[in-house]
């Protein structure tokens, strides 16, 4: 239904970070001074709004309401209508983009002091928050299309904020090359269905996409999630994410843990009336979620950057949340809930490295931390808060939302349901292991600090949001079950929460995840906290870690599989234009051009060779008339 | 009297005008070589004008002296202006009209 009130004006929600952004970057170092406040206030204003909008939203029937905006494209059959979704699903999102955006400009105020380009790092989150809230308010594949272009750039241009440094250019440049081949995923989707359905609006396209044929369908599916896995760092397209993080850490947070990579999440949960027509297509996803969440936790457990393990511990949460809405119905919610949860803690996990690295002069190696804990109390007690959310501690969030998927795998009740599920209680105790060996290394044991570094707490306007996040991390997760049932919430959405019959008493699921993670912290204790660390990272280790560390080869494949034969075919083709369109032209140029330079001999300049000529000539022409008219 | 002593006069005052053209070197004998080929093939017109009895053929010997004349007149001026820049007469020595 149209959008009345507060709901019509939802469209400020984009524009108030999109001002912002312009405001910053057109204002140029006028804006220095206070630009950091301007694009914090902007953000805040949003959440704000968003809040007011929800709570609007909460009255209506129906629970959605359309906001047309202008006509963005209307030409012959493409008519594209840019308006503005505002139903449960997008509300969920908008307010965990702006809240948990919010607290990372208030934190950035605090990193990025020191920066002189701190100006431009804000204007690049507005513009990031902008175009998320463009990508999960559109009312459109075409809205939501261009709002997922506008925040590959903003991860572009905030992975590489430093790009003097040639690491953070080179991870840039790889982020965007492996999200354009997601993104060529999602054109190719949004083309069939224009072609297929002749609109591309979710009410058009969700209304008449059962008349395909199957194959169609399944095409649309896959094409979607192709898109999906590139933007969500998903296997095969994982390998940008954990580079990603040579960006600033409030960056890592907001972008890179909490909102944008989950955006293959939405996508797909918002296509649910598209994948309940193709079992395929959430075949291939559950797959997806599986592998990834495995190769995430395993890669986890081997780096020494505490940054990568962060982010491949994204790349593994992610998997879970592809694993549950892989599953359909059963498993949305569940999966959408996981995204909230890991929205605060893994935001709160990286806004405290960004505080450890603070506080060690910019140090990301693990190795050289150690006994941070007394140094770094507040940062150590909301870090510890996201880590046993993280892992599952009973009662905190992760432990709600990573049993509710693993439940819903169960209840598939076939032999895949018993597969999904045992993995994804295997990369539960996995995630136990690489989280419990980062605090180790990182908060206790001896300091195995360089020389001249001397640990100090982050200043409040740092501290302030991790606790918040903290506190996020430890409700949010009870909060999503109880009090504000996420299942309800969403009903409009996916439908009304069916009362499931349980393969697996869920009590027994909540002990043995348990039994399992406590396994995984012991197992980190005995091989971690129980000895000294080695300061360097010891050589002479087995295969499988060799295979960890290198990420399971990701890049490996990716450079030999597709980087080298792409360098081989440009080579290839150089060298064709060089010497095969070039020399066919030039050859020609050439061999005109000595042919008739040696015509031109011909030319003496002595007036008596051209007189004999034309007297052969007539004597020629004269012999021919005469035999013509003779004979 | 018999026409072909004409023309094998006019034959032969021709060919001496074309190996004149054709082995002279000095620019004023080749033209006057010139002029005897023209004058050559003015005995011809004549020749055959008298034998069929029109005046066609008198009329353009006519038309070819006035050319002729206006040729010689431009001709010379050429030859004149090239003796001037270069002090040489020979048709040899102007031979920068090439590639």
């Amino acid at each position: 239904m149209p959008a009345e009130g507060l709901l019509a004006a939802s469209w400020l929600l984009i524009a108030l970070p999109l001002a912002g952004a312009a405001v910053l970057l057109l204002g140029g170092r006028r804006t220095d001074r206070w630009g950091h406040l301007l694009g914090t206030a902007t953000v805040v204003a949003a959440f704000l709004l968003a809040v007011a909008c929800t709570v609007q939203l909460a009255g209506l029937d129906g629970r959605a309401a359309d906001v047309e905006l202008f006509t963005f494209i209307a030409t012959g059959e493409l008519d594209v209508t840019a308006g503005l979704l505002y139903d449960p699903l997008s509300a969920v999102f908008v307010l965990l983009i702006t809240g948990v955006g919010s607290l990372i400009h208030v934190f950035s105020i605090g990193y990025m002091a020191h920066d002189p380009a701190r100006r431009r790092f804000f204007a690049y989150l507005n513009l990031f928050v902008a175009a998320m809230l463009l990508l999960v308010l559109g009312n459109s594949f075409v809205a939501l299309y261009v709002g997922w272009e506008g925040v590959g750039l903003a991860s572009y241009l905030l992975i590489a904020f430093w790009y003097t440094r040639p690491a953070a250019a080179t991870a840039a440049k790889k982020a965007f090359i492996m999200n354009r081949i997601g993104d060529v995923g999602l054109a190719l989707a949004i083309f069939v269905m224009f072609a297929q359905l002749g609109t591309t609006s979710y009410a058009g396209v969700f209304g008449s996409v059962g008349t395909l044929a199957g194959g169609t369908i399944t095409a649309i599916g896959l094409l979607l999630l192709l898109g999906a896995c590139g933007k969500s760092g998903q296997f095969p397209l994982q390998a940008w994410l954990p580079d990603a993080m040579e960006g600033p850490t409030p960056v890592s947070a907001l972008i890179h843990a909490a909102t944008m990579v989950t955006a293959g999440v939405y996508l797909i949960a918002r296509s649910a009336p598209i994948y309940d027509l193709t079992p395929t297509a959430r075949a291939v996803i559950l797959a997806v979620g599986a592998v990834t969440l495995l190769i995430g936790a395993i890669a986890g457990c081997a780096f020494d950057d505490i940054k990568k393990v962060l982010a491949y511990s994204t790349v593994s949460q992610i998997g879970y949340m592809f694993l549950a809405v892989g599953l359909g119905p059963a498993g949305y919610v569940a999966g959408l809930a996981h995204l909230l949860a890991h929205g605060f803690f893994k935001a709160g996990l990286f806004l405290g490295a960004g505080s450890v690295m603070h506080a060690m002069d910019d140090s990301v190696d693990m190795r050289r931390f150690g006994g941070l804990a007394k140094k770094l109390p507040i940062t150590f007690v909301t870090f510890g808060l996201g880590y046993l959310a993280l892992i599952g501690f009973p009662f905190l969030s992760g432990y709600f939302t990573k049993d509710a998927i693993i439940e819903a795998a169960l209840d598939r009740g076939d032999v895949w349901g018993w597969v999904l599920g045992g993995v994804a209680v295997l990369g539960a105790g996995l995630t136990a292991f690489y989280m419990t060996r980062l605090m180790l290394m990182t908060f206790f044991g001896r300091p195995r600090w360089d020389d001249g570094v001397h640990p100090h707490e982050a200043p409040t306007v740092m501290t302030a949001p991790m606790i918040v996040l903290a506190v996020g991390s430890v409700a949010a997760g009870a909060l999503l079950v109880s009090v504000f049932p996420l299942a309800d919430w969403l009903a409009p959405v996916f439908g009304e929460p069916a009362e499931a019959a349980h393969v697996v008493a869920p009590a027994l699921v909540g002990l043995v995840v348990t039994v399992v993670m406590v396994l995984g912290v012991l197992t980190a204790w005995l091989f971690v906290g129980r000895r000294e660390v080695p300061v360097t990272a010891p050589v002479r280790v087995s295969p499988v870690t060799r295979a960890a560390r290198n990420a399971l080869y990701a890049d490996t494949v990716n450079e030999s599989l597709f980087m080298r034969p792409g360098q081989w075919l440009t080579r290839a083709l150089v060298w064709f234009d060089n010497r095969g369109v070039d020399g066919a032209v030039n050859g020609l140029a050439a061999g005109l051009g000595g042919s008739s330079s040696r015509l031109g001999r011909a030319q003496t300049g002595f007036v008596r060779t051209y007189a004999l000529g034309m007297l052969g000539g007539v004597v020629m022409v004269a012999g021919a008339l005469l035999a013509v008219t003779a004979g | 009297m018999n026409l072909s002593y004409y023309l094998v006069l006019a034959a032969i005052l021709f060919t001496i005008g074309a190996v004149g053209v054709l082995v002279r070197r000095n620019a004023i004998v080749v033209f006057m070589c010139i002029e005897l080929m023209l004058n050559a093939v003015n005995l011809t017109l004549i020749t055959f004008a008298r034998s069929t009895g029109t005046v066609d053929g008198q009329i353009i010997a006519l038309f070819v002296m006035v050319v002729a004349a206006a040729e010689v007149v431009v001709g010379l001026a050429i030859i004149m202006s090239i003796y001037r820049t270069r002090r040489s007469a020979s048709v040899d020595d102007a031979n920068l009209l090439k590639y």
